[in-house]
């Protein structure tokens, strides 16, 4: 896992996209950027050439849900490893984030470990792909 | 129930006579017992239908002279919103304080660690007699520099310290706040009942249409679970999430 991979978080509270890039600079992630919803994060991601996404699900203007359809419907995009991070917990909502392809889901109130254990499975993974 | 059996009792015997007045022939005087019977029946609709406005009446007046309803609408629904938008202010206000601060420590703490690491490694090699006359006089003055500079950096982060706790203030406040609130709506859940109460006496059914509008809204996200309010459709941890996934072949 390249540690200086470009990092975009997406969530409609700003202490908590502080809390999550703090987070992941202690994971030696440093190279991170944030946007409060699907709408400004879309173009960013569009031109930005992000390796990977952390966003929120329930946020005003675009939800994270609808964030990672669009990543998902565009061919640039639609390889970008997306992890969720959200107080959504209704199973059929982490069906529908499963079926949507999503590549990792966290409910809050969550921990550093967990945040790690959950980037290191998806790296893991799109690894072994390769 | 003694009254509805007088009642009935009185009915039974009117029945009778009019049954005998028939077989008897004489039918002006059955004419006259049948009015009687139709005059007791709407007496009594009459007598009903009287307590029910009666009711109605008493608790409309109920309701709007001690004007509760009026001043929880008006005054204290509004005012308690506005408390509640400033418990998002408070509490916004006291995390990024406290993130402030935790981003100005944490390059403190890794700078004191890096230091620390460097003067141990250079420690062990003078302990070890590996350390030449020149050096050892170069780490005195690393030394020195190091002692004026943690001095300075502990101050700092203490200072934070400081700032992190004085950021706790919010619990009061919101605290204090969100139980006024929480008053209030057990106000409101109270004559809201009485509402519903005094609907079902005047024989108002809820609209069945409107019964579950609540559970099929699903453009309404649920949102942080509570504890102790937890659903059959909520998953509880992040281990059932993980179940939940894996089972899907994540």
């Amino acid at each position: 896992m390249n540690k200086d991979m470009k990092i975009l978080v997406v969530d409609d509270f700003s202490t908590m996209r502080r809390i999550i890039k703090n987070l992941l600079r202690d994971l030696g992630f440093t190279n991170t950027s944030d946007a409060d919803d699907g709408q400004t994060a879309l173009p960013m991601l569009k031109s930005g050439s992000y390796d990977f996404l952390v966003t929120d699900w329930n946020m005003p203007g675009m939800t994270g849900i609808d964030l990672l359809k669009a990543v998902r419907a565009d061919p640039d995009l639609a390889s970008l490893p997306v992890l969720m991070v959200t107080a959504e917990q209704k199973k059929e909502q982490i069906v529908e984030a499963a079926q949507a392809g999503v590549n990792g889901y966290i409910v809050k109130p969550f921990t550093a470990v967990t945040l790690k254990e959950k980037i290191d499975k998806i790296f893991e993974r799109i690894d072994a792909a390769k | 129930m003694s009254e509805n059996n007088h009642v009935n009792e009185q009915e039974l015997a009117l029945a009778k006579e009019y049954v005998s007045m028939l077989e008897s022939g004489n039918a002006e005087a059955a004419d006259n017992i049948l009015a009687e019977i139709t005059d007791m029946r709407e007496s009594q609709l009459f007598n009903e239908l009287g307590r029910l406005t009666r009711d109605f009446h008493e608790t409309l007046n109920s309701f709007s002279s001690d004007d509760r309803f009026e001043t929880l609408a008006k005054d204290d629904i509004p005012d308690a919103r506005e408390r509640l938008n400033f418990v998002i202010t408070k509490t916004s206000e006291a995390a990024h304080k406290t993130l402030n601060s935790v981003e100005e420590s944490l390059p403190l703490c890794e700078a004191l660690e890096d230091t620390l690491k460097k003067l141990d490694e250079e420690w062990e090699k003078f302990l070890s007699k590996e350390m030449k006359p020149q050096e050892f006089r170069e780490l005195s003055i690393v030394i020195k520099e190091f002692f004026n500079a943690s001095g300075g950096d502990v101050k700092a982060m203490r200072g934070n310290l400081n700032d992190i706790l004085m950021a706790q203030d919010f619990q009061d406040i919101t605290g204090q706040i969100i139980t006024k609130v929480i008053t209030l709506v057990s106000e409101v859940e109270t004559s809201l009942v009485e509402l519903v109460k005094l609907g079902s006496k005047l024989g108002m059914k809820p609209d069945s249409s409107e019964k579950n509008k609540k559970a099929e809204d699903k453009d309404v996200l649920a949102g942080p679970q509570v504890p102790g309010l937890e659903s059959e459709t909520i998953v509880a941890t992040q281990d059932d999430v993980d179940d939940l996934l894996s089972s899907l072949g994540f």
